[in-house]
């Protein structure tokens, strides 16, 4: 069973949608007592990181989903908003902790003559080895909608990048049993699903 | 590298996706999930609905839809028309859209702009824009309800006032395109890209495939928007995808 961790921030449907469509039991989870009875954990996203964060903490989820990737090694996907959680600071909108789980911190983007929001679809360019690049072509596109991104990760945590203007994007990172996603992979039509299913089968 | 985006519009009323001509003449073509499912295995990048339903009373039956076509696609896709309240943005982005589309609510209450970046992110918050070009031709005015009312507001300060409350992309129509099958509002679209620095979203006038040409390679818009073109069969958005790649326009095929 996969839990939807539930924490006011974003569009937990679709993701509901996309696992629903690939056949993984899944539900949406917004006590923290009960994120013990979940084999795998997505954390979904949408809106600004200090929002995120004090929803995480005034919730007790913080704790909770900390110590089930920490200790218990539970598989994490985070999406979006929800993949920027996972680093260690943000500067949006002031300055915020984030989860730390992968090295590196969130940063405006900023690139003379390039539009902010970075929106549409981008060419994924697979980075390094990892079973879950077998898994998608060699020319995906993934759907981007964000101002912010990651910025001092570690190469070796990079699986997949776009291209935008001067800027490198970071859209897929992973470390240990955590996984990140910049763009929205059940909203990037089918190689997104295969991420997905990658996640919920053979993920850690 | 990011590509161009190729979005189809829905017009729904009461559940049913239909297509005026000059707003008159609306005639119903078809179920919106049937169509989004359609769209979105032509290779549709987004999709884009707007809510006409006229009585208030009918305005669940968008909220159904919206859930009904977030179980089918797994594309984003924007909501717009009839939104006027924190509540209502609420309502339509947990029932699955990505986006939301604000058009007059946003020129009577522009607050609701900054409430709604504020609360669900800039990335979600979509100002929709209808301009007519002024009689003197000095600039375009903002028109609302439809095209039916003048605001007497400038389009481009208009939308710099928007972004600056924190509207993620611009979804621009020209009245005077609209409807035209002449091509896109390249001077206006110029001059919106021009003056804000988020995405655009041309709309209204295209009726051939040199249009969607025209539009990216004079760096007028981001993405493309048509209806007709694409519900009465005339072109699938393959169609238009592949010959955008043969003009060297990057499209995702």
């Amino acid at each position: 069973m996969i839990g939807i961790i539930d924490y006011g921030m974003g569009n937990l449907h679709s993701v509901k949608n996309a696992l629903d469509a690939l056949g993984f039991a899944n539900e949406f989870v917004s006590d923290p007592k009960q994120l013990d009875k979940y084999e795998k954990l997505v954390l979904p996203g949408v809106g600004a990181f200090g929002d995120c964060m004090e929803n995480l903490h005034r919730s007790g989820l913080y704790e909770a989903v900390d110590r089930q990737v920490r200790q218990k090694k539970k598989p994490l996907l985070g999406i979006c908003l929800g993949m920027q959680a996972l680093f260690e600071t943000s500067e949006e909108k002031g300055f915020h902790q984030g989860f730390g789980f992968l090295q590196g911190d969130i940063r405006k983007m900023e690139a003379e003559g390039y539009r902010i929001p970075h929106i549409g679809w981008n060419e994924l360019v697979k980075n390094g080895n990892h079973p879950l690049l077998d898994q998608l072509p060699d020319h995906a596109y993934m759907y981007y909608v964000h101002s912010y991104y990651a910025q001092n990760y570690r190469e070796e945590d990079l699986l997949g990048y776009s291209i935008y203007g001067p800027l490198k994007i970071p859209g897929i990172v992973c470390h240990d049993n955590v996984l990140g996603c910049q763009f929205h992979p059940e909203k990037c039509g089918e190689d997104g699903l295969k991420i997905l299913r990658y996640f919920g089968k053979e993920f850690v | 590298m990011l590509t161009k985006r190729i979005i189809p519009c829905l017009d729904v009323r009461d559940g049913k996706v239909v297509k005026g001509i000059n707003f008159v003449g609306i005639k119903e073509v078809g179920d919106p999930v049937t169509l989004a499912r359609q769209y979105y295995e032509q290779g549709a990048d987004e999709l884009v609905f707007l809510d006409i339903t006229a009585t208030h009373e009918h305005r669940d039956t968008m909220v159904h839809v919206v859930e009904q076509v977030a179980k089918e696609i797994y594309i984003p896709f924007t909501v717009g028309g009839g939104i006027r309240t924190i509540e209502d943005i609420r309502r339509i982005l947990r029932a699955g859209a990505d986006k939301i589309s604000l058009n007059s609510a946003a020129v009577r209450n522009p607050q609701l702009i900054a409430e709604g970046a504020k609360q669900f992110g800039n990335q979600c918050m979509v100002l929709a824009v209808d301009g007519r070009m002024r009689p003197d031709g000095t600039g375009w005015n903002v028109v609302i309800n439809g095209g039916r009312i003048d605001t007497g507001l400038d389009a481009l300060e208009w939308i710099e006032k928007g972004v600056g409350l924190g509207a993620g992309e611009i979804l621009l129509t020209s009245m005077d395109t609209d409807g035209c099958k002449q091509g896109y509002d390249l001077a206006f679209c110029k001059a919106v890209r021009n003056r804000v620095n988020v995405p655009v979203i041309a709309s209204g006038g295209c009726g051939a495939l040199k249009h969607f040409y025209d539009v990216f390679e004079q760096e007028a818009a981001d993405a493309a928007l048509a209806a007709s073109l694409f519900h009465y069969g005339e072109m699938t958005v393959g169609q238009v995808k592949e010959y955008l790649k043969e003009k060297g326009i990057p499209v995702r095929l």
